[in-house]
């Protein structure tokens, strides 16, 4: 019954969005009040309707009803109770559902904190967001059913995928699809935008937050991915330019090119064509990801079950919102260029050129993904890019925004002096150059990268620290650090951390794959790592040859790890799972390999995957740094110290500009 | 105008990308990917045995007698699908089955084996799914059909099914035995 109630809620759901979306922009066009104030409460009723299906799919897991199709091939009854929660979300149906979640948890909040908005602009934007959550409402009830019933029911249901069976998992997801659906914010704002034929441009302002928040959310979502992919997958890669990865990862060069583009015009005016359409780009990549995922065009590890079904919906609907939105954008774009001048050397220029690395990078990237399908359209056999390509590429791209990232804060708008940036810049590249020399001769076989890792994260984040105290010695009390400045600062330490984690790790880590007799001591960097043997370890639903390695420098004990290889009851899969001791200079990493014996198991020999991997953490530190630099400045109030009245303009020391004016003299 | 169409002109081109994608999933799910390698030799490998790292089978031990070569790895879901078919209408064939384990630790394969059985004459691992490459595999479960002199004569990419079995393998299987 309950599971019947759930998929009533959907269609119910269903058609509270074709309202949400129909009426008040209909509304919004014929200046229609009533129409209008029917945005907010519809979102209201979408939300309940979805949150109910949401909490009908996870009762039917926590109870275990295996008569629900999707409950009995993702869970079964050894499934610890946590697991039964984030299973929810462990396959293509449920991940769909947890996704509409979130789109109107962004919904209700957009509807809730927006009150001083014009009413048309928020109709619209609510309709948009209405929209959005109708293609996937439909999508989810025509091809992806999570309610489907097994009938007669299963005595017991398949398993979760053990790879998902870990706490890492169970965050990641949501985070992801939090940051990926936060887009669709922006995206509402700017057609609502451009509906509105809306000349100035203060609707940025009021996305700004929105985008913050939603970027922050996707950084950690991608940092926590890759994060698990390190402790998991047993190879102590955090990064594999994965389809699915990279998925995730073009919204997100996208979106950070659209936080620096909407600062540019919601202070200066400028780049409003830039902003307009990397607001469309963000949502749309993230869209095309999820059809990437779900369509199975491109294979990848983590690709959902797929059927060409699914496949053709999405592709439509991709084309219904993102073709609509383009040809929105070129019927309505702005027709004359807004903003105030700026010269060559300015802080514009800078933000300029980050646009367009930010934007090639995403396209690179875009490119490398669908490589294997261009290969088989042009007839050249499916062949794919793998890390050589995205990684030289990548490099060559964001070398120039690590070497002029300290310069953007310097800068001033319109005209800067360049020679009082440089000087006062001077000192991080002292110390960065004296570093890197100094680097070179204490450990001479460092490579050229981790040499550009010491020095360039040292410029960055000392270039960014100056800027830091130059607040702090030339600015006013009180108004030294804003939160959206100090969200800056946060963001950009965590690119220079970022920077020493990726290029350190890669430059010096030391990996080896090691046979161990039982009791034997070998030596890796400098540290001696003892095998204590492998004994059976029983978990709430695996076994596990559980492996104990003691790891000491000259006798001093460092360390004691147990590293395991799990065998799952239900589907007999096996899942490795590495032991790591953590440390913000150093992981020692350790995974089981194989029994090397087959007779002898219990105290045979075994093969033993050991790195040690300095800095690597500062890789997910960096994007914490990058998340908490985005929630920060989203919290800066003057996004949200709204005017009532278009033309009250906050006396501010960056005061926002209406084009209104630039727009009547051209 | 021509410059805010740009979008949406680069956009109309992923989308046919996309729809292309599509239809050759469609197309190809059932029907034989066309691969280069019908009619070439067998490439060039040396891969360890799966219950036996120590010892390596190269191209040339397998020479001599036609043999099917079918890659699966313990991961994979429709290989476990396919499994039984390999048993019952492969084996009886008499042709020697080989097992290529693919991106696959060889005790994940070992013990996939163990549960389901084994059907193969002998099953090669290839962890690092190097050799995988070579052979051009787009995704497991794919079979080669090889003759005596190592030339690849006939490939199924996907599942084995009565049906394919029927039209395409013992049809292919058959102009082996005539050709001289």
């Amino acid at each position: 019954m309950l599971p019947e109630l759930g998929q009533f809620a959907l269609i119910l759901a269903l058609l509270i969005a074709a309202v949400q979306c129909a009426l008040p922009i209909y509304g919004a066009w014929r200046g229609n009040t009533a129409l209008i104030a029917l945005a907010r409460p519809a979102v209201a009723g979408q939300a309940v309707f979805v949150m109910l299906a949401f909490g009908l799919l996870t009762y039917a897991f926590v109870t275990q009803d295996f008569s629900v199709a999707y409950v009995a091939q993702n869970s079964n009854l050894a499934l610890p109770w946590y697991y039964r929660f984030s299973a929810v979300w462990g396959a293509h149906e449920g991940s769909l559902l947890l996704w509409l979640l979130i789109l109107n948890i962004w919904s209700v909040a957009v509807a809730a904190f927006s009150r001083k908005l014009p009413d048309a602009l928020m109709a619209r934007v609510l309709g948009v967001l209405g929209f959005i959550g109708f293609g996937f409402l439909l999508f989810t009830i025509l091809t992806s059913n999570p309610f489907l019933r097994h009938l007669p029911a299963l005595a017991d249901g398949n398993d979760l995928n053990p790879i998902l069976q870990d706490p890492g998992l169970i965050m990641h997801p949501p985070m992801l699809y939090t940051g990926y659906v936060g887009f669709s914010v922006a995206f509402a704002f700017a057609i609502a935008a451009l509906l509105g034929g809306e000349l100035d441009v203060r609707w940025v302002r009021w996305a700004r937050p929105w985008t913050n928040v939603a970027w922050a959310f996707l950084t950690l979502g991608i940092s926590l991915g890759s994060w698990w992919a390190y402790y998991v997958l047993g190879w102590g890669g955090w990064w594999f330019w994965d389809p699915v990865e990279n998925a995730s990862f073009m919204p997100w060069l996208v979106g950070t090119a659209l936080i620096h583009s909407q600062a540019v015009t919601e202070k200066r005016g400028g780049f409003r064509a830039w902003t307009l359409l990397l607001s469309i780009f963000a949502f749309s990549l993230s869209l095309l990801g999820t059809f990437l995922v779900r369509s199975g065009v491109l294979t990848s590890v983590h690709a959902f079950a797929s059927d060409p079904k699914r496949g053709m919906f999405i592709l439509a609907f991709l084309g219904a919102v993102v073709g609509g939105s383009l040809a929105i954008y070129a019927a309505r774009a702005p027709k004359v260029a807004g903003g105030k001048p700026f010269r060559l050397l300015s802080r514009d220029t800078l933000l300029l050129i980050n646009n367009l690395l930010f934007t090639i990078a995403a396209a690179m990237v875009l490119l490398g993904t669908l490589y294997p399908l261009i290969g088989d359209a042009i007839g050249a056999g499916r062949i794919s890019v793998g890390p050589p390509y995205f990684g030289t590429m990548f490099v060559i791209l964001m070398a120039p925004v690590v070497l002029l990232i300290p310069f953007g804060p310097m800068f001033r708008w319109a005209a800067a002096d360049w020679r009082a940036s440089f000087r006062a810049l001077l000192p991080a590249l002292g110390v960065a150059v004296l570093a890197a020399i100094l680097a070179k001769l204490l450990a001479p076989d460092t490579s050229l990268r981790g040499l550009a890792g010491v020095a360039g994260s040292l410029w960055v984040g000392i270039g960014i620290a100056l800027y830091a105290f130059k607040r702090l010695r030339d600015a006013p009390a009180g108004k030294r650090y804003t939160p959206e400045m100090l969200g800056m600062i946060l963001a950009h330490f965590g690119v220079a951390c970022f920077l020493a984690g990726v290029l350190i790790t890669e430059a010096t880590s030391v990996e080896s794959d090691l046979r161990f007799d039982r009791d034997q001591v070998r030596s890796v960097g400098g540290l001696d790592f003892r095998f204590r043997g492998v004994e059976r370890a029983q978990g709430p639903n695996y076994i596990a040859d559980e492996g104990t390695i003691e790891v000491s420098r000259n006798g001093q004990w460092i360390a004691t790890l147990h590293p395991q290889k799990r065998a799952y009851g239900g589907g007999g899969q096996i899942q490795t799972k590495s032991d790591i001791d953590p440390g913000l200079t150093r992981d020692l990493y350790v995974a089981l390999g194989e029994p090397l014996d087959a007779q002898r198991q219990g105290d045979g020999a075994w093969a033993v995957r050991v790195y040690v991997k300095p800095f690597v953490r500062w890789i997910w530190l960096g994007g914490l740094l990058m998340m908490f630099g985005g929630f920060t400045a989203a919290a800066d109030r003057r996004f949200r110290a709204l005017p009532e009245r278009a033309d009250a303009s906050p006396a501010d020391a960056t005061p926002s500009v209406t084009t209104r004016t630039a727009e009547a003299g051209a | 105008m021509i410059g805010r169409l740009l979008p949406l002109a680069v956009f109309a081109a992923l989308v046919g990308l996309l729809l292309f994608g599509i239809q050759w999933n469609l197309h190809h799910e059932m029907t034989d990917v066309p691969s280069p390698l019908i009619d070439k030799p067998v490439p060039d490998f040396s891969l360890p045995l799966l219950n036996d790292p120590t010892k390596l089978v190269t191209r040339k031990d397998l020479l001599g007698k036609p043999y099917l070569l079918n890659v699966f790895g313990s991961w994979c879901p429709t290989c476990q699908e396919e499994h039984p078919i390999l048993s019952s209408q492969i084996k009886p064939l008499g042709l020697r089955l080989i097992g290529l384990d693919w991106r696959d630790p060889p005790e994940a394969g070992q013990q996939w084996l163990r549960q389901f059985g084994n059907p193969y004459e002998t099953v090669l691992n290839d962890a690092s799914g190097s050799a995988g490459v070579d052979f051009g595999v787009y995704g497991a479960p794919e079979t080669f059909l090889v003759d005596a002199k190592g030339i690849i004569r006939y490939k199924r990419t996907g599942m084995l099914t009565h049906e394919n079995i029927q039209t395409e393998l013992l049809p292919a299987i058959r102009k082996l035995g005539a050709a001289p």
